[in-house]
């Protein structure tokens, strides 16, 4: 690396070296005289920052620009939540009334089921989707043989592309009862239909798909262990498991942490997409959740108000745990995010 | 030799490791427990690699056998009455190809607009000599945590009029964050800043930098980014769901979702009795058929998945 470094390095001086020589004083412009600097007017500092930087901030505008029309803006649309919508005034909404639409969410009859499905699916999901790929990473880290392993890799890397359209009709025709390639061991049951299997589909399906995906993270951070460190651990007397409970598990221990405050902060969006398609009458009880409700009260019975309340509700609920997760974390372990 | 096993530490079970002087009396035998867990390991993954494959090799052979084979269990590992009536079926369904001649437009010019916008942003938001980049990291950061929602967003895309048109599939999903965080993070760590200096002395911009060094140099990035962005334009669903109205515009993953999960079988009138056969062989054909452009290509990028995956968490 460092070699190929060096060479395109000099091949681009010496192909460069041409206008150097044209106006020799050029590399005056490069002395970046801080210490003169500090006793600018801030007009002539701005002047400066901008002569020397408007390059960086012609790269960056358009993207900020997306980002401040795509993001921030429905930001601002969420004071919807407080106010009447009225389709004439679009986002800034129509009169005030307060926290009508929170109060409305949190006494519906549907309030309970609809917040312990949204628990229950988002825990399932965070437990098993964080532990199985920690799981496969150490297994696929004890392999020997790399030509094997890579195989591996490449085959648990798969249901990672498959879209979830294709995922749940999948699991809809292997579920089908007497005749599905699963569905046939169930008999008569109709697992689809049954509100109990609902979180386990859910979860089960979403480890197939996406454990091998998230376990390449720690896979990389295994690759980083320092070999010597388990020659010194065999020659102290320790064995396979040892290694593993020693070396490789304090190695990917950071990045546990990490993914686990970043998935702290998404503990409550439960995915639209699958839940959605997953959704049918029979299993409603048990697979009504917050994202699927937004979409019904807003979208089908054109609630825009409710439904922007109860998103932002989802949100802080979310926002408020991730800061715990990291708060935590921070005086924990010394690993945080912000 | 001193030299070569500094740079070469040795691996275990490697030959190498019996030119260490310490090493050399007792060489590295697998003892009756290393063989137990090996065992135990090689049978676990290959548990993991059936479990992963079986059921997409299912859809495989379905697509192509006898849908009474199929439901009564009678196919096992191979197809059974081999036959492609299934997909000659398919492929006479127009709605299916309209659905996927839009999902191509969408996620091709989605991802040319996605590269455009994210790699200077990320190359610039890498320069640490420039200031404003804390600034906005931090509120590039709080969107990944804090977002409008569906009703802000459907009325903002109202506003702007690209409700019900191509343009909802390519500009609001035009920078993401995480793939920014991994792209910056490429520039900053894997680009050696001594190459920046040799471009400044000889008078280049940072342009001149970002398009004739620091890109050149980015392979692994460009491909493990764009992939990322296609197969998430690919599989979008909800888009298409919530934002579009009429069949025209409507990507291959609503059409999916119709032929698939709702039951609607391929329309070809006057041959419902053929479609009523074959509705089974139909269903795992389309899976097959919309799903094999992605499982087609990652193989080939799978090299730089460690590297992008890597440096995006780690640094992010």
């Amino acid at each position: 690396m460092s070699t190929q470094t060096v060479n395109s390095t000099m091949r681009m001086t010496s192909k460069e070296s041409k206008p150097i020589e044209a106006n020799g004083t050029k590399t005056s412009q490069v002395v970046d005289n801080f210490e003169a600097r500090k006793h600018w007017s801030i007009g002539r500092k701005l002047s400066w920052h901008f002569r020397q930087y408007w390059h960086l901030w012609l790269m960056t505008i358009p993207g900020m620009a997306f980002v401040a029309i795509f993001a921030y803006v429905p930001m601002y649309g969420l004071q919807l939540a407080f106010k009447e919508f009225t389709p004439k005034k679009g986002l800034t909404g129509g009169k005030f009334v307060g926290l009508k639409y929170f109060e409305k969410f949190v006494t519906s009859p549907l309030f309970g089921e609809i917040m312990g499905n949204t628990v229950n699916i988002a825990l399932w999901t965070l437990l098993t989707g964080f532990i199985a790929p920690i799981i496969l990473a150490l297994l696929l880290n004890q392999m020997q043989n790399q030509k094997i392993k890579s195989f591996v890799q490449t085959i648990t890397y798969m249901p990672h592309f498959i879209s979830i359209v294709v995922l749940v009709s999948m699991v809809t025709l292997f579920l089908t009862p007497g005749t599905g390639l699963l569905g046939r061991v169930f008999g008569a049951n109709n697992l689809l239909a049954s509100p109990d299997a609902f979180v386990h589909i859910y979860w089960i399906s979403g480890v197939w798909q996406s454990c091998g995906w998230s376990a390449i993270i720690y896979l990389a951070a295994l690759s980083s262990v320092d070999p010597g460190l388990y020659e010194a651990a065999k020659i102290d007397g320790a064995n396979r498991l040892q290694l593993i409970r020693h070396v490789d598990i304090p190695t990917i221990l950071p990045t546990c942490v990490i993914l686990l405050i970043m998935n702290m902060g998404h503990v409550l969006n439960v995915g639209f997409d699958k839940t959605f398609l997953m959704q049918n009458t029979m299993n409603m009880p048990a697979s009504e959740v917050i994202s699927t409700y937004v979409y019904k009260v807003g979208m089908v019975s054109n609630q825009f108000s409710y439904s922007t309340a109860i998103g932002l509700f989802n949100t802080i609920i979310n926002f408020i745990f991730l800061m715990l997760a990291n708060g935590i974390s921070r005086r924990v372990s010394d690993t945080s995010i912000f | 030799m001193s030299v070569a096993t500094v740079n070469n530490i040795p691996v275990p079970g490697k030959s190498g490791s019996a030119d260490i002087p310490w090493n050399k009396k007792k060489p590295q035998q697998k003892t009756v427990t290393d063989w137990i867990i090996d065992i135990v390991i090689g049978v676990l993954i290959a548990a993991i690699v059936v479990v992963v494959l079986y059921p997409l090799w299912f859809v495989v052979i379905a697509s192509v056998s006898d849908p009474d084979a199929v439901s009564n269990g009678t196919m096992k590992l191979l197809p059974v009455d081999f036959s492609t009536s299934g997909y000659q079926l398919i492929f006479k369904d127009n709605r299916l190809w309209t659905g996927y001649r839009n999902t191509i437009i969408y996620s091709v010019l989605g991802t040319l607009l996605n590269m455009v916008v994210t790699l200077p942003m990320a190359f610039a938001l890498s320069r640490r000599e420039w200031k404003p980049r804390r600034v906005i990291m931090f509120l590039l950061t709080f969107t990944m945590f804090f977002a409008g929602g569906l009703i802000p967003n459907y009325v903002l895309y109202k506003d702007l009029g690209i409700l019900n048109s191509m343009w909802v599939f390519i500009l609001p999903s035009a920078v993401n964050v995480y793939n920014l965080i991994i792209a910056r993070s490429f520039f900053e760590s894997s680009i050696p800043e001594s190459l920046f200096e040799a471009a400044k002395i000889d008078g280049m911009s940072y342009f001149g930098y970002f398009i004739k060094i620091a890109l050149p140099l980015s392979s692994a990035i460009l491909a493990v980014i764009g992939l990322y962005y296609f197969v998430y334009h690919w599989n979008d669903y909800m888009t298409g769901l919530v934002y579009i109205q009429s069949d025209q515009f409507q990507p291959l993953q609503v059409v999916l979702q119709k032929i698939l999960l709702a039951g609607n079988t391929v329309a070809a009138e006057n041959q419902s009795a053929e479609i009523a056969n074959y509705a089974g062989q139909i269903k795992y054909g389309v899976i097959i058929v919309a799903s094999l452009p992605l499982l087609i290509v990652y193989p080939f990028l799978q090299k730089y998945f460690n590297k992008g995956v890597m440096i995006g968490a780690v640094k992010g």
